[in-house]
């Protein structure tokens, strides 16, 4: 018996630019004590799906244009205001992606978990505060909140990522719904946490037997615990079936291509050759921030955000450098090109020591060594062309004269794969994919030998990441380009890195060639790292979760 | 917090050090003595009121005993208005224009966040575009303007309320209370709207629905903390504006407080009036700045916490 | 544009005119200040009447073909003195403005772009300035130094450029640690060239929006000191000047009191309808999408 049933569902959204056909046609259903998995990439209207089942949608722009989600029989789309209450205190919650933003700064987690018991719409169902303060912290002691007496006076902030989702958990479990909706609940986390919470989310639901509508972009994340998943594009659903059919018997084309997006083992590169002399060489580098949260005491002045580390890059050569957030991994990355200060140590390019030049004798140095961003949004200037982006590399190292500049920008944009009619737009006209296409060019327009990519795939959807890493790989053969290629994102190191670096706190864990890494880690740390990596194989992430 | 506000109070001295040695030199740099205007004063006249008032000695003796004298709290004697002290001029006058603001922020709170939340709870409808209409109208319409106004219709046209005076006929508060609360209700409005809207659009109102809270309750626990910082950051520039926002509705309601006093010390040029009374707005404006400043912190848990932190 | 295959390119102040002409209160308010703007310069040659010529046997007469705004006390053409004083008014807004955009921008710029201990001693002083009552300084200098239009300016801009200060303060800070101007760094671009082409073509739009808020409670100032007696001195006249003569014979002749009071609102009407036009057409966030 299906818990819930959504029959021919249409959400549009009516903006002054037109109609956005968010959720266009789509029916499923699921049972009690079943996951089922709803994937897809930014824009594929699968939050949308989600969000107009509990009315939590903003009308306008958002329209439910027809269809019917039967609740145990009863329709959420045209309930009454009141009965929506009910179904949203008694039935249905939700895990959000965000839990920063999600939970309110200005209460006690405390407060806001018992609200809903307290101020219950059935006023004989509405508990009293001291009763409710029990039951959530019985509830913070199941999700794994230590010292659940006194987190629960705590605020927000004063909690990390990992465990405000925690906190997010309980807040949906304490009025016991029936169905829990998590909205990319994992996706803001990092990847050791995200195991944890994956597995906490599953054994909730075994216990509860509750319906669970997970949603995500990561047809990894949902290998080990959906039963069903259902693939989103453009507002209607393209593959719909167990979980088994869809990873190993898809017949859809466009899920055919979300999973040969995920990276997975090592690329080849068969025309390179890495010499073995650095381009790259540091030793001992320190690099260390005044601690902004005011602590006086000696021990803590200073964040070692890079602490005495050592390392060489050889000409030709892929090296990855993988840590979660708060490893100093971009630190370092900054600090090798001399964009943030290093403390002590040096960083020395092509045999020429760099720290300690001031930015006069950088110039001719910068021309050789250049960076790649994380945010294509944030990573271009929104008051400059294309055009005007791409010379001013150019022109400023007197790499072209005004007279050929035309000709070579219209060659990079050639070589990063933009259409040249495209010069005079600005960056907003543009989607991710394209602007970190622009981001890369202006990157590669020093013809450099040496290239930092600090996350370049991160904020990308998983299709257009798999075109952004292979036009990285394109450009490092094409031009025997030496890169250092920052990620959190332990699958995509893998395939495209030559040598990995593990970093952790500041310090450097464990280092070695890709598939040795891979076969053998060493380090517990690293161990820890590498199996909290999600594959998009059911079979084997269902294997893993058990052997845990 | 105790520590953070002694900090506060602390940077806040060498600020009023400032005023008072800015004023007082600026005072005594002014064209003409305070006597110059009078005319056939006799010299040997003027040379007795020097000495009474210490205008014989080197300008930094009477600085430092000008000093000595404030930090006593003794602004000394009026110029102008002969056998009174600048201290009885004072209590005469403040506790009517601290009425008169009272009344008047209470009129610009009530009025102000009714509106201001009202218009964000539904915007672009009725409810906020007619508040916000009447709130912008409210900020190009000054109290110069809107005072006369108010008298013209209210007093002398309709002959419903009184046109002047405080406390001596009943209803004389409420026209100069409506004109000075006005200006500041439209700021409070248009603060509260933004604020509250800002609050509204975050996700953790999202989250307070999906739990099925009331509309109510959402917005009177979740959104108002939130919403009303803006608000309770201007309560301190607002409080200055209704110090020298009194300066006109006194004048133009011929209310015997602190403004009026202010205005005819700086038309009569009764410098120790000027130099006296400025000092102790000054004060006041710096001290009401802080309270503001200290109840935003108190009000927002994270700031609360890194000033905790910072001990 | 060389050739034909170029598409359609829209920056960024092209779609915030677009978004900004669909704005009708705002356009309203362009249409007024461009009109307002215009009279003040022309007032001379256009002017109906002379300023200062008094008719004492016509006296105050309501408004009629002659005298569309009727005439005050001493006869003179209401029109005529309303143009004048609008012409003081404006020129006190638009010159102390200026006053205060220059130190302002300048103070912020400087704060913002070294940041570190430059910037804390320069926002401190900003901050405790900030406390600082303001008006009573202003009336304070009037009185020492007798009413001086020079020293209205300076006054009303030493005031005003406190809060522009921390707007381009702020902007500047969360500029330099963007992305692109990294990027313009690892480029190895002189800092100079990093400000021109980088930083202040993105501290524009909130300028242009304080810019335009500021007029107007600059044009405010102005007329509360003057309608105090403490601002502009006749000869001279401004609008705030206008209003505290209409107050006095308000009873007899109320029109004295009602048309420079509507000249004054009006315009500050005009100026904040554009304001917060602006800032909706200007706002990074709503842009974005």
């Amino acid at each position: 018996m299906a818990i819930l049933e959504v029959n021919g569902l249409k959400v549009f959204f009516h903006t002054r630019n037109g109609t956005v056909k968010a959720v266009n046609d789509i029916s499923f259903s699921v049972d009690s004590g079943e996951t089922l998995a709803i994937v897809g990439e930014s824009g594929s209207g699968k939050s949308v799906t989600c969000y107009s089942l509990l009315d939590l949608l903003p009308k306008p722009p958002a329209k439910i244009e027809a269809g019917t989600a039967l609740f145990e029989g009863n329709d959420l789309l045209t309930c009454s205001k009141d009965q929506m209450r009910q179904h949203r205190c008694n039935d249905i919650a939700v895990i959000f992606q965000d839990p920063m933003t999600s939970l309110n700064p200005f209460l006690t987690i405390g407060e806001q978990l018992i609200e809903p018991l307290v101020h219950h719409p059935d006023k004989d169902q509405a508990i009293t505060r001291r009763s409710a303060k029990e039951k959530a912290i019985a509830l913070l002691d199941e999700v794994g909140i230590i010292d659940s007496q006194e987190r629960f006076d705590c605020y927000p902030h004063e909690f990390s990522g990992g465990m405000r989702q925690r906190v997010m958990i309980a807040m949906a479990l304490i009025t016991e719904p029936k169905l829990l909706i998590c909205d990319e609940p994992t996706t803001a986390l990092d990847v050791t946490i995200q195991a944890q919470i994956l597995e906490l989310i599953k054994k909730l639901q075994e216990t509860r037997n509750v319906a669970v509508i997970f949603i995500s972009h990561d047809l990894g994340v949902v290998a080990g615990i959906a039963d069903k998943v259902i693939v989103m594009c453009e507002g209607t659903i393209r593959e719909a079936d167990i979980t088994d059919n869809i990873f190993y018997k898809t017949k859809d084309d466009y899920t055919k291509k979300l999973l040969s997006a995920i990276p997975e083992g090592a690329k080849t590169l068969p025309n390179r050759s890495i010499h073995g002399s650095p381009l790259i060489d540091v030793s001992n580098l320190k690099t260390y921030f005044k601690n902004q949260s005011g602590k006086k005491d000696n021990e803590n002045q200073f964040v070692k955000a890079v602490d005495d580390v050592s390392l060489a890059i050889s000409r030709g050569e892929i090296l990855g450098l993988v840590g979660e957030s708060g490893s100093g991994k971009s630190t370092l990355g900054r600090s090798i090109l001399q964009l943030a200060p290093a403390t002590s140590g040096s960083v020395k390019f092509d045999d020429q020591v760099l720290t300690g030049m001031n930015a006069k004798q950088l110039v001719p140095w910068r021309k050789r060594m250049q960076m790649i961003f994380q945010d294509p949004y944030a990573s271009l200037n929104p008051r400059m062309t294309v055009f005007e982006t791409l010379s001013e590399p150019l022109l400023y190292h007197g790499l072209a004269s005004k007279k050929e500049i035309a000709q070579h920008v219209k060659q990079l944009m050639d070589d990063v794969g933009l259409a040249q009619a495209q010069l005079r737009k600005y960056p907003h006209e543009f989607s991710g994919g394209q602007r970190q296409r622009i981001a890369i060019g202006r990157a590669i327009a020093t013809k450099p030998e040496f290239i930092i990519a600090d996350e370049p795939v991160s904020a990308l959807d998983v299709t257009i990441q798999a075109q952004i890493l292979d036009l990285i790989l394109d450009l490092v053969e094409q031009h025997n380009l030496t890169m250092m290629f920052i990620s959190h994102d332990l699958s995509v190191v893998r395939y495209i890195s030559d040598r990995v670096i593990i970093m952790n706190r500041g310090v450097i864990v464990e280092q070695g060639d890709t598939e040795g890494l891979w076969a053998r880690p060493k380090e517990p740390y690293t161990k820890d790292l590498l199996s909290a990596i999600p594959l998009a194989d059911p079979r084997s992430e269902r294997l893993r979760i058990a052997t845990r | 917090m105790y520590r953070f506000a002694l900090g506060r109070i602390l940077q806040a001295i060498p600020v009023l050090l400032a005023v008072i040695t800015v004023t007082f030199f600026l005072i005594h740099s002014a064209p003409g003595g305070p006597f110059s205007a009078d005319k056939a004063v006799p010299p040997e006249v003027i040379k007795a009121l020097e000495e009474q008032y210490n205008l014989n000695q080197p300008i930094w003796q009477q600085y430092v005993s000008y000093l000595g004298d404030v930090v006593r709290g003794d602004f000394g004697p009026s110029f102008k208005y002969s056998g009174r002290t600048v201290n009885e001029l004072i209590a005469a006058g403040l506790p009517i224009t601290a009425e008169l603001a009272f009344y008047a922020m209470i009129v610009a709170l009530v009025i102000g966040l009714l509106a201001g939340i009202g218009a964000a709870v539904r915007p672009n409808t009725a409810q906020d575009y007619i508040p916000m209409t009447a709130a912008m109208i409210g900020i190009c319409m000054p109290s110069f303007l809107l005072g006369p106004l108010l008298v013209l219709v209210f007093g002398i046209n309709l002959e419903w309320l009184p046109v002047s005076g405080w406390g001596d006929i009943p209803g004389d508060k409420i026209l100069p209370s409506i004109t000075l609360g006005a200006g500041f209700a439209a700021y409070i409005a248009r603060l509260s709207r933004g604020g509250m809207l800002e609050v509204l659009s975050q996700d953790y109102i999202r989250t307070a629905r999906a739990k099925g809270l009331s509309e109510t309750l959402i917005i009177l626990k979740h959104a108002l903390r939130g919403g009303l910082i803006p608000v309770v950051a201007f309560l301190g520039p607002a409080f200055a504006g209704l110090l020298s926002g009194s300066f006109v509705v006194e004048t133009i309601f011929q209310i015997p407080g602190l403004g009026r006093f202010y205005v005819q010390a700086a038309f009569n040029r009764d410098y120790t009036l000027i130099l006296g009374m400025t000092i102790f707005l000054s004060t006041l404006i710096i001290v009401f700045n802080l309270l503001s400043d200290m109840l935003a912190i108190w009000l927002n848990p994270k700031l609360r916490h890194e000033i905790k932190g910072a001990k | 544009m060389n050739s034909s295959i170029e598409e359609n390119s829209s920056s960024l102040w092209k779609d915030a005119w677009i978004k900004l002409s669909k704005n009708r209160l705002a356009l309203f308010g362009l249409a007024i200040l461009c009109i307002l703007i215009i009279t003040s310069l022309l007032t001379p040659l256009i002017a109906p009447y002379s300023y200062e010529a008094q008719n004492l046997e016509l006296g105050a007469t309501s408004p009629s073909i002659q005298h569309w705004l009727g005439t005050d006390i001493f006869g003179r053409d209401m029109l005529t003195r309303i143009m004048y004083g609008g012409r003081v008014s404006l020129m006190v807004g638009f010159i102390a403005t200026a006053v205060a955009l220059v130190i302002g921008i300048l103070w912020g710029a400087v704060a913002g772009f070294f940041g570190g201990r430059v910037d804390a001693v320069m926002m401190r002083i900003v901050d405790m300035l900030y406390a600082l009552p303001f008006m009573i300084f202003i009336i304070l200098l009037m009185v020492v130094f007798g009413r001086n239009i020079l020293l209205l300016f300076f006054a009303i801009g030493a005031v005003e450029w406190l809060t522009m200060a921390r707007i381009v303060r702020s902007q500047v800070m969360a500029l330099r640690n963007q992305e692109f101007v990294e990027a313009a760094n690892s480029l190895g671009l002189s800092q100079w060239t990093i400000i021109r082409r980088h930083i202040i073509p993105n501290t524009l739009g909130p300028v242009i929006v304080y810019t335009t808020l500021t007029i107007p409670s600059v044009m405010l100032l102005e007329a509360f000191l003057s309608f105090l007696g403490l601002g502009i001195q006749p000869p001279q006249s401004s609008w705030g000047l206008l209003i505290n003569y209409g107050v006095e014979t308000m009873e007899e002749f109320p029109w004295l009191l009602i048309f420079p009071g509507i000249a004054l609102s009006l315009t500050l009407f005009a100026l904040n309808f554009l304001g917060d036009g602006l800032r909706d057409a200007l706002d990074p966030r709503a842009s974005k999408d």
